[in-house]
């Protein structure tokens, strides 16, 4: 079994549906200790994570967070308020949340927002949380069968997104390490740009067409919201290298 | 194994509101296809249940009731129904309705429905998706138990004491499918319930390995005889008889469907995503590569029936009519012959 190339070790996941099952199970594959909880007791999907994701613990949500390195939110966007959110302070915290109106229902709160969902989550955190929007692109079923190892010719690429660059870096070997190309997007404000109805999104490009797409299309993204000057700035490719 | 159709009679532009054609149109279109899927023999046709501008169904019962005096054969059903907001007596009582004036054809498939629009519409909070799903399939299964119905009350109807509920079906009991989308706890729920489980999805089938495993653990675990246990699985349909041409014809078609409806892909649907899902799972094809991908169904997940949506994105009749014939005579008797002698396999092992 290969073992995590960066920090993170310990991975937490708060949600145990299609997402946070599927990722359970990848990063237990690859080496990772794995802690995940759904929104209740931990025996209720005892027997769930047992066939799904063997070797993922699963423990109450409180739990998940102490000894974690990275915690990756797993839910809807309707759903991120049941989140022990006010917990994660200091925490690197990956957020994988959409909001998807058919799903999620209207809410007010982002469509009458300029903000990206990832920026709204972040204003609900702790200081001195680091928040990292990546994942949120890629579906569970490609998480879960379009893994390749370094170098292959048909590796896709997943954007991730976040102030702290060193927060950053970190995601980006957990991407690597589950076997997707990492490709810095900038800072979180761009995670607009890696919302549902963007190129980027569910998409499969590689890491080439998605670095294309970040540099050329950021003004266009999501929402039609103005993006801040910051997106010219990206550190693309080489300042990801180990 | 089973073969048939299902349809959700989609717009990818909805209709103005006050034009009613479009939508004569297409239900009349919808008629036409079971009726042509019951001549060539197919064995089921469903029925989808939104609430939206760019959806034509609304109430699949009366559809296929009309659906029910054309044809003789075919099985008829929901696909499916958002039991979540609905009260689980009407719809029991619909669908017997149906069974009986269908002489013993009708079936339900519950879902909790992957759009939402029906919950404010009739008056029921988001929040409740979870526990509306699980008191309300509770109930219309126990309703196939007793024809004269005690039942405690939940959080979302009052107590049932001794109710006569009429019709009864035709058929006793009247098939009712639970239908999940790749939530982990919806195939753990099924099992528990030990209904059979309908999986609607494009991709690859060796995702949901594990998922049936757990239904079937579940199930076992509750109690429910393996034997009694059946899976089906479904999702978007394209057959031509040159394996280039259905992949080149449905594109432009596809393409539209998931601009429109999708909402993620409202920035376009680039033709190499679609590629890859033709290579992958998705049901387009020639009928030899239609035949292979539906086998893997079968083989993976233990699918014994296998229903294609057959005109997605609005297809011109002349197009969706094509694919019908393709699955009545190329595909669907080659995997009944293939699967006609065995019963349907235990799902791979779990590689743990």
């Amino acid at each position: 079994m290969s073992e995590p190339s960066g920090p993170i070790r310990t991975l937490g996941i708060l949600g145990a549906g299609r997402v946070g099952a599927t990722l359970a199970r990848k990063a237990v594959e690859i080496g990772y200790r794995v802690l995940i909880a759904a929104s209740g007791d931990p025996d209720a999907i005892a027997m769930m994570i047992e066939i799904i994701a063997p070797g993922a613990e699963p423990r109450l949500a409180a739990d998940v967070i102490p000894e974690a390195d990275a915690v990756v939110l797993a839910v809807p966007f309707a759903k991120h308020e049941s989140l022990p959110l006010n917990r994660l302070g200091g925490k690197l915290v990956i957020d994988a949340v959409n909001y998807w109106a058919p799903s999620d229902g209207e809410i007010p709160e982002v469509a009458g927002s300029e903000l990206g969902t990832s920026e709204l989550i972040q204003a609900k955190l702790p200081p001195g949380t680091r928040l990292v929007k990546a994942l949120n692109t890629v579906g569970y079923h490609e998480l879960d069968l379009d893994a390749r190892p370094k170098g292959a010719p048909d590796r896709k690429a997943v954007a991730v997104a976040g102030d702290d660059r060193e927060a950053v870096r970190a995601v980006s070997h957990l991407i690597d390490d589950l076997g997707f190309d990492p490709v810095d997007a900038g800072g979180l404000a761009n995670g607009r740009a890696l919302e549902p109805g963007t190129s980027v999104f569910g998409t499969g490009l590689d890491a080439e067409s998605t670095a294309d797409y970040l540099r050329g299309n950021l003004p266009g993204a999501a929402r039609a919201c103005p993006l801040p000057q910051r997106g010219t700035e990206f550190e693309l490719g080489p300042g990801l290298q180990r | 194994m089973e073969l048939g159709l299902y349809t959700f009679g989609e717009f990818t532009t909805a209709p103005a509101a006050d034009d009613p054609v479009p939508v004569h149109a297409r239900l009349k279109g919808i008629v036409d296809s079971a009726v042509l899927a019951d001549e060539a023999g197919l064995d089921f046709f469903g029925v989808g249940e939104h609430f939206r501008r760019d959806m034509t169904v609304s109430q699949p019962e009366v559809v296929l009731a009309h659906i029910a005096a054309r044809t003789n054969r075919i099985r008829l059903g929901s696909a499916a129904t958002v039991l979540s907001t609905q009260d689980p007596v009407r719809v029991f009582q619909q669908f017997a309705t149906l069974d009986q004036l269908s002489d013993g054809r009708a079936e339900i498939i519950a879902g909790r429905g992957a759009f939402v629009e029906s919950y404010p519409l009739f008056g029921y909070r988001l929040d409740d998706y979870e526990a509306l799903f699980d008191e309300k399939i509770q109930l219309l299964l126990e309703l196939r138990e007793q024809p004269k119905i005690t039942w405690p009350g939940g959080r979302f109807r009052s107590a049932l004491e001794a109710a006569d509920i009429s019709p009864q079906p035709y058929q006793r009991p009247l098939p009712v499918w639970i239908a999940v989308g790749g939530t982990p706890a919806s195939f753990a729920r099924a099992g528990v319930l030990g209904a059979p489980l309908y999986m609607g999805f494009f991709g690859d089938p060796r995702q949901f390995v594990r998922h049936v495993a757990l239904y079937r653990r579940a199930a076992e675990q509750a109690g429910h005889d393996p034997a009694t246990l059946r899976t089906g699985s479904g999702g978007h349909m394209f057959i031509r008889r040159r394996s280039q041409d259905a992949r080149e014809e449905l594109y432009p078609y596809y393409s539209a469907y998931w601009k429109a409806n999708g909402g993620q892909f409202a920035g376009g649907f680039p033709r190499g995503l679609y590629d890859n899902w033709v290579d992958g799972g998705l049901m387009v094809g020639s009928p030899q590569e239609v035949i292979d991908k539906i086998m893997l169904h079968h083989e993976v997940l233990g699918s014994d029936r296998y229903i294609g949506q057959y005109d997605v994105g609005n297809l011109p009749a002349a197009m969706s009519t094509e694919t019908i014939e393709l699955l009545a005579t190329e595909v669907a008797p080659v995997i009944r012959r293939e699967t006609a002698a065995e019963p349907a396999p235990e799902p791979d092992e779990v590689v743990a």
